[in-house]
């Protein structure tokens, strides 16, 4: 009973942040609509630990709970490939403008040179 | 300028390039006096090229931000340099130009003016789960606005002062977000609304960035994008 409250606890408080969080805008769509996703599925098992028995029996784990525990890891590993995904996109794209931003900062030089080079000889 | 004032078309392009020129031109020859931005949004093709040639402004972004990070691009720009007002325009030729006028002199006593299709002129039908996702859109956002909305996905949009600053500063950069979104934030924080009916024609050229295979998920999406507009603040 009392465990059944520490989790409960936990899936509501974290269920609370996420809402805060995207109601302050500082989460993408894409993300808070994850993380409430998973919170559906934590919750009503936080609730009851044993919601899971049955399937466990059937694919041979122990209990439920291990079930949990093994989807829970599989699922936090997927999640980091996915962020290592994002954070390549994010240095692609950084490079990209950093590329576009030298080739600007080459351009205006060579037009300063240029104009440079006119008032020079005018004068 | 458009009835005394200065006018901003921004069209925001992704591999527009088959229809992109004739847009601008037809734009630029029905409206003479008006400055066109075209934000090309890291197509691979010659759109920025074909878009300078017809005589347009062109913005490029390095890689692909999608319509809401290329309009807010486009605000920015009008903002900057002191437009009255700024229209939003498709690159593929569905909206037609001469509704602009009219559009700009409803802005006098609204904020933002919607070109509307379904909304008595022209022919243009969507079924299946596309139309429920656009009832549904309809039925809440014309409650929130206050006034009648039966297009409230349409990328035919004017904005005056004051909504320019607004998008200047934020505009969504998340799909659905860049219409939805922002006429929930709108219609909050007390501007008026007010949609005109305009007649869509046929693309010009390319292909529309939606499939019907992926209808049901804009559905989900339409729901997920209005409820999370509904709760921010
Ligand atoms: N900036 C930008 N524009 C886009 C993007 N995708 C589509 N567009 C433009 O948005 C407009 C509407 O696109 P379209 O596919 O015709 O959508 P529909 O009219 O709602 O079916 C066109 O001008 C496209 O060029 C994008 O990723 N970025
Ligand atoms: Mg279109």
């Amino acid at each position: 009973m009392k465990l059944t409250l520490v989790t409960g606890l936990t899936g509501l408080i974290l269920l609370a942040t996420i809402i805060e969080l995207l109601r302050r805008r500082q989460l993408r769509e894409k993300y808070g609509m994850l993380w409430l996703g998973v919170l559906v599925i934590v919750i009503p098992l936080a609730l009851f630990p044993r919601l899971l028995d049955n399937v466990a029996g059937m694919l041979g784990v122990a209990s439920g709970v291990s079930l949990v525990l093994f989807l829970g890891i599989v699922f936090l590993l997927l999640v980091c490939v996915h962020l290592s995904w994002e954070v390549s996109a994010l240095e692609e794209e950084t490079r990209t403008l950093a590329e576009d931003f030298a080739l600007l900062r080459a351009e205006i030089d060579a037009e300063r040179a240029a104009r440079n080079e006119l008032v020079s000889h005018d004068g | 300028m458009v009835n005394g004032k200065r006018v901003l078309i921004i069209i925001p392009a992704l591999n527009e390039s088959g229809s992109i020129g004739d847009v601008v031109r037809e734009v630029r020859g029905e409206l003479p006096g008006v400055d066109v931005l075209v934000v090309d949004d890291g197509s691979t093709d010659r759109t920025h090229a074909v878009a300078a040639a017809a005589g347009a402004l062109v913005a490029r972004l390095p890689y692909n931000l999608g319509v809401g990070g290329a309009m807010r691009l486009g605000y920015r720009y009008a903002y900057e340099h002191d437009y009255d007002v700024a229209i939003q325009i498709d690159a593929d030729g569905q909206h037609d130009p001469r509704y602009v006028p009219k559009l700009v002199d409803l802005l006098d006593d609204t904020d933002l003016v919607i070109g509307a299709r379904f909304a008595g002129e022209g022919d243009y039908n969507v079924r299946g789960p596309r139309r429920w996702a656009m009832v549904m859109l309809s039925a809440v956002l014309s409650r929130i606005a206050r006034t009648k909305l039966t297009d409230t996905t349409s990328g035919f949009r004017a904005a005056n002062r004051r909504i320019i600053e607004m998008f200047a500063r934020w505009y969504p950069v998340e799909y659905l977000g860049d219409t939805v979104e922002t006429l929930v934030h709108t219609a909050r924080r007390g501007y008026k609304i007010r949609q005109v009916p305009v007649a869509m024609r046929r693309r010009m050229a390319g292909t529309p960035s939606h499939s019907p295979a992926k209808a049901m998920i804009y559905l989900g999406r339409a729901f997920a994008v209005l409820t999370l507009a509904l709760i921010r603040r």
